[in-house]
């Protein structure tokens, strides 16, 4: 590992930019998504063996219903925010160039934001019965 | 990106086996990490034999017989020789812990006793490590006691049950074997306090004594110093004395979500 050659001291190197004060809300969000999805998981597995083998207007019918769609939108919610959160630890982990970093973690971003509009979108047209 | 292959001059070359000491019966073989800053050559593996019979148990008992009877040049950091100071901390057979606690006889009966300076650190000669970051680090939790109240004529009074709360932290010698072997630490060190400054910034925390609490909180409440933790627990199997930062960095998590939510 090399380390900085600058003449700054090391107390001045490790006090840098100072605390952000931030990544407490992200740990919360974390483990509150992942309980919510634990929560979820059992009846969305159930809500997918229901839409085994069914055609659109089986599915349609069965989305049609409020708690169904309600229970698979939460689900996209908390499984998206969760794969975001835990996306950006990871580069934060292992992307050390500036820029590389910021273009990654914005990415994620959009990607996880894209994914999660997607799914929901699905999810509300089947349920509309359109 | 994270590193994980050696830079091409710390690539370990093949060492130098030392003749087996004259006359000794019983010997046990030792392959030390070497490395000299002057002569330009990158680290290399020597093999040793020491005599058992004329040294005493300990890892640490070892590398000083190697010292006196086979090469002088061999450099490491010793002290108190009693798990006290932390200076003689080193990578035995694969697990960070202080060489004078750790009994030759517990490593692998029958292989060699391989010694290794501290993981991913920079390395000053042989198995000393260079500690300036970590120190760094440990300076910048400000480890003293805060206040604003005037100072008592006598003493700050501390409750036992407050007492006790400190128990499992102050034991910490700073060591550095928790940090080294922490993952996070490798990838992050210039950012992340690491295990052994966060325990110890616990320790402060928690002390009923300090009045600096919040502010304390405020100067770890950071993605990189102090949530760069994913709780590996690397640090509480290296701890030689038993400590868990884990669980003192956990305590420090639950304090700041307890003040926001």
């Amino acid at each position: 590992m090399s380390r900085p050659s600058s003449m700054r001291t090391p107390l001045g190197r490790v006090r840098n930019l100072g605390s952000s004060h931030s990544g407490t809300t992200d740990f919360w969000r974390q483990r509150l998504t992942a309980v919510a999805m634990t929560l979820l998981i059992v009846p969305v597995i159930v809500i997918v063996l229901m839409l085994i083998g069914r055609n659109q207007a089986g599915a349609a019918q069965i989305l049609g219903s409020l708690p169904i769609a309600i229970i698979l939108v939460l689900f996209i919610i908390a499984s998206a925010w969760h794969m975001k959160i835990g996306m950006q630890i990871v580069i934060e982990d292992y992307v050390h160039n500036e820029t590389v970093k910021l273009v990654s973690v914005m990415a994620n971003n959009f990607f996880c934001i894209a994914v999660a509009l997607a799914s929901i979108y699905a999810i509300l047209k089947l349920s509309s019965g359109v | 990106m994270a590193e994980f292959t050696l830079p091409k001059n710390s690539k370990i070359t093949g060492g130098k086996t030392w003749p087996r000491p004259a006359g000794a019966t019983e010997t046990r073989e030792f392959r030390v990490y070497r490395w000299n800053p002057d002569d330009g050559k990158n680290p290399s593996v020597d093999t040793y034999h020491v005599d058992i019979n004329d040294c005493g148990p300990m890892v640490l008992d070892g590398l000083i017989w190697i010292k006196n009877n086979i090469d002088p040049t061999l450099t490491f950091r010793r002290s108190c020789r009693e798990g006290v100071c932390g200076s003689c901390a080193m990578n035995i057979d694969g697990q960070n812990t202080l060489a004078c606690t750790k009994s030759m006889h517990d490593v692998a009966a029958g292989g060699a006793v391989k010694v290794n300076p501290l993981p991913h650190q920079p390395v000053v000669k042989d198995l000393v490590p260079d500690l300036t970051n970590f120190y760094a680090q440990y300076a910048s939790i400000e480890p003293w006691l805060k206040t604003t109240t005037p100072t008592p004529q006598k003493e700050w009074k501390q409750s036992h049950e407050d007492r006790e709360k400190l128990d499992g932290l102050y034991e910490c010698i700073l060591c550095a074997c928790c940090s080294t072997s922490c993952p996070s630490y490798w990838w992050n060190s210039d950012r992340f306090l690491g295990p052994a400054a966060l325990l110890q910034a616990t320790r402060w925390v928690k002390d009923s004594r300090d009045e600096a609490t919040g502010e304390r909180l405020d100067n770890l409440e950071d993605p990189f110093r102090l949530y760069r933790c994913h709780t590996i627990m690397n640090c509480a199997k290296a701890c030689p004395k038993g400590l868990n930062p884990s669980e003192a960095i956990a305590e420090l998590k639950l304090k700041l979500v307890e003040r926001q939510i």
